[in-house]
């Protein structure tokens, strides 16, 4: 047996960890905390919540004994804690079942759909943050001036419309008035799988195949939703920027800056804006996860083949092994998200270090 | 204006804004007059206050304002333009859709109405209850709420619409399941600041139980900052409860609602866009009150800003 004394803190030889490795470890308990609660939360959904997911499998007309075999086979019989243990072991490792309505496991399904909704959300960040850091930033320089109103206006709207109409409206007017995009999908239907797939992106693999009618003929199709898509980051962006700039200059350092003899620009781009780049990173993390959410919306309007068209088309048919997947991908997103922004937030603001 | 009416509403002036209000309810009289005041000189907000009252009336008195019935099948009349008849023109199935949009501010204030009633206690039940009683029950709270917050509210109510079945109904309970974490984490914020002031100490002291604090001294202080949320919160309830209807997962048909009819007005789009430009610019209306109003209370509550 070891003696009390063995069990005393012994300073020297203890596990030296480095500094950053305590909140680490913290994060990443309270990490896997969050993706368990997620797990049961999905879990509770979709085996707890409706009142019979036999039926919903078999049918409301099937006999007993399929009913009853069934019931053994989804090991709905068993008490419920072995069924989340059960359904924990499939989601960890990655058997999410078989999509009823494409006859594919869902994780093959989750392969194809993803790709197409990353490349919308990409091209919608991108509009979004170019063009809501320079509407922020000229809001707050001109506080209180027209072009403030005009910028809280926009996003105001932005914030309000709904953007499954907003979508509709463009088809209508940019479409088929002015002809100007393309329509609905990701490309038009005889380039559909003209170029080989690499990394599932229509727009990088057909310029890495130098094929440039494909490539046109997506942007073409990718512009209005992404524009729809990013006009609603956009909102959120601006707002943001504005706010963040506000706070920087009203600071003391803007006003030597300025007593210097500094440009206005200078102090704007080279003084406050570089205060702020850390807070706005985060900001668009954000924006990003929450363009999952638009596109689910603007996905159905467009017919467009991604995550959000697939999450629907399931939930249309009670399909609730493609529902859960898709609920339990959208959640681990946000909660990768805020992980990277926190640790954006260590890693570029020296003060947290 | 008489000389007496002035009189008397220079007295109800001054009984509004006197120094030391004589009992409680001439006090919460003047901090709702004081609070008017501030919100009115914010002209957008007061926008934002009109606009609902509109819409609340249009509800109201939907059967006196529609031209026709939002349920009758005139299949004879079916997709007309808008003409003297038909303000708007006629739907898929001949149904006025000025009329359906009239009834469908019902659907929208009911669907909203519901929420925020369900929402707001729930909300600040779980966060008072959290702040106060800190420990354990804070951190499994907090830990659930979290969990409910890392999902986007739209994809949450999907799912649980999808699990509980497509109805009106069911919509309104997945919007609220999916938007109260937001209000428990401010009422368990601003618990935290109250739980250790001298009056919760003092009535501690005089033995009250603890329901009865959390109850009776803490959640009234809580209140207003979450009434300012849940009125932030209408406006996107309202784009959810659109998109779910858009999805064919909140209100079922006939029910006249503004996401429902976008939807069914999306198969007739090239030649009657005029169907689908409507029921949006509805609950768009809606939404940007709903947002001007909450802007104007959190600005009124929040000078620095």
């Amino acid at each position: 047996m070891s003696s009390l004394t063995d069990l005393a803190p012994r300073r020297n030889t203890r596990l030296r960890l480095p500094r950053w490795a305590a909140p680490a470890l913290r994060g990443g308990l309270s990490v896997a905390l969050t993706l368990l609660g997620l797990l049961a939360l999905t879990f509770f959904i979709g085996r707890v919540l409706p009142f019979d997911p036999i039926a919903a499998v078999v049918g409301e007309k099937a006999d007993a004994s399929v009913y009853e075999n069934v019931r053994t086979k989804l090991g709905l019989d068993q008490p419920l804690y072995i069924q989340f243990v059960m359904f924990l072991r499939d989601m960890l490792s990655g058997n999410f079942g078989r999509a009823i309505f494409t006859g594919n496991p869902v994780a093959d399904d989750l392969r194809h759909v993803i790709p197409a909704t990353v490349e919308l959300a990409t091209v919608a960040i991108v509009i979004g943050s170019g063009l809501g850091i320079p509407f922020g930033v000229a809001a707050a320089v001109y506080r209180g001036k027209p072009i403030d109103h005009a910028v809280r206006l926009l996003s105001l709207i932005g914030h309000s419309v709904p953007i499954f109409w907003l979508g509709l409206m463009g088809l209508i007017v940019f479409y088929a008035w002015l002809g100007w995009v393309g329509g609905s999908g990701r490309v038009d239907i005889f380039y559909l799988d003209a170029v080989p797939k690499r990394t599932g992106l229509l727009l990088v693999d057909s310029a890495l195949a130098g094929d440039w009618d494909v490539f046109v003929s997506a942007a073409r199709h990718i512009i209005l939703p992404a524009l729809l898509l990013g006009y609603s980051s956009m909102a959120y962006i601006s707002r943001m920027t504005r706010s963040f700039m506000l706070d920087q200059l009203s600071q003391e350092y803007v006003t030597t800056a300025r007593v210097k003899g500094l440009s206005r620009r200078r102090v704007v781009w080279g003084h406050a804006f570089r205060n702020v780049l850390v807070q706005l990173a985060t900001v668009i993390a954000i924006s990003y996860g929450g363009l999952l959410e638009g596109a689910v919306l603007t996905e159905t309007v467009f017919a467009w083949p991604g995550f959000g068209q697939y999450l629907t088309t399931a939930l249309m048919i009670g399909d609730m092994n493609a529902v859960l997947a898709c609920t339990l991908i959208v959640g681990l997103v946000f909660i990768c998200l805020n992980l990277i922004t926190d640790l954006l937030y260590r890693f570029l603001d020296p003060r947290t270090r | 204006m008489t000389a007496h009416s002035f009189e008397r509403n220079a007295s109800l002036r001054s009984w509004l804004l006197v120094e030391a209000p004589q009992s409680g309810f001439q006090a919460w009289m003047q901090s709702f007059y004081l609070a008017w005041l501030r919100l009115a000189a914010n002209p957008l907000a007061v926008i934002g206050v009109v606009v609902l009252l509109g819409i609340g009336l249009v509800a109201l008195m939907a059967p006196w304002i529609a031209t026709h019935s939002p349920f009758d099948q005139v299949l004879a009349d079916r997709l007309q333009r808008p003409s003297a008849a038909h303000w708007l023109g006629t739907d898929e199935l001949g149904r006025d859709v000025f009329s359906r949009i009239v009834y469908g501010a019902r659907t929208t204030l009911y669907i909203v109405g519901l929420v925020a009633v369900i929402v707001g206690p729930i909300g600040l039940c779980i966060g008072a209850t959290a702040g106060y009683l800190g420990g354990w029950v804070e951190a499994v709270l907090m830990r659930i709420t979290d969990i409910f917050l890392s999902f986007p509210s739209l994809i949450l109510a999907l799912a649980f619409v999808s699990a509980l079945g497509p109805s009106l109904d069911n919509a309104i309970i997945a919007i609220a399941l999916s938007s109260w974490p937001g209000i428990a984490r401010l009422a368990r914020a601003e618990t935290l600041t109250i739980r250790s002031s001298d009056y919760v100490d003092a009535v501690r002291v005089m033995g009250a139980s603890t329901p009865r604090i959390i109850f009776k001294h803490v959640m009234p202080m809580c209140l207003p900052s979450v009434v300012v949320r849940v009125t932030l919160s209408m406006a996107s309830v309202a784009l959810t409860a659109a998109g779910l209807g858009f999805l064919g997962l909140g209100a079922q048909p006939p029910t006249p609602e503004w996401g429902a009819m976008l939807s069914t007005a999306r198969q007739y789009l090239l030649e009657h866009w005029y169907l689908a430009a409507m029921p949006g610019l509805a609950i768009l209306t809606v939404s940007l009150a709903f947002n001007l109003f909450g802007d104007g209370l959190r600005d009124m509550l929040n000078p620095r800003s």
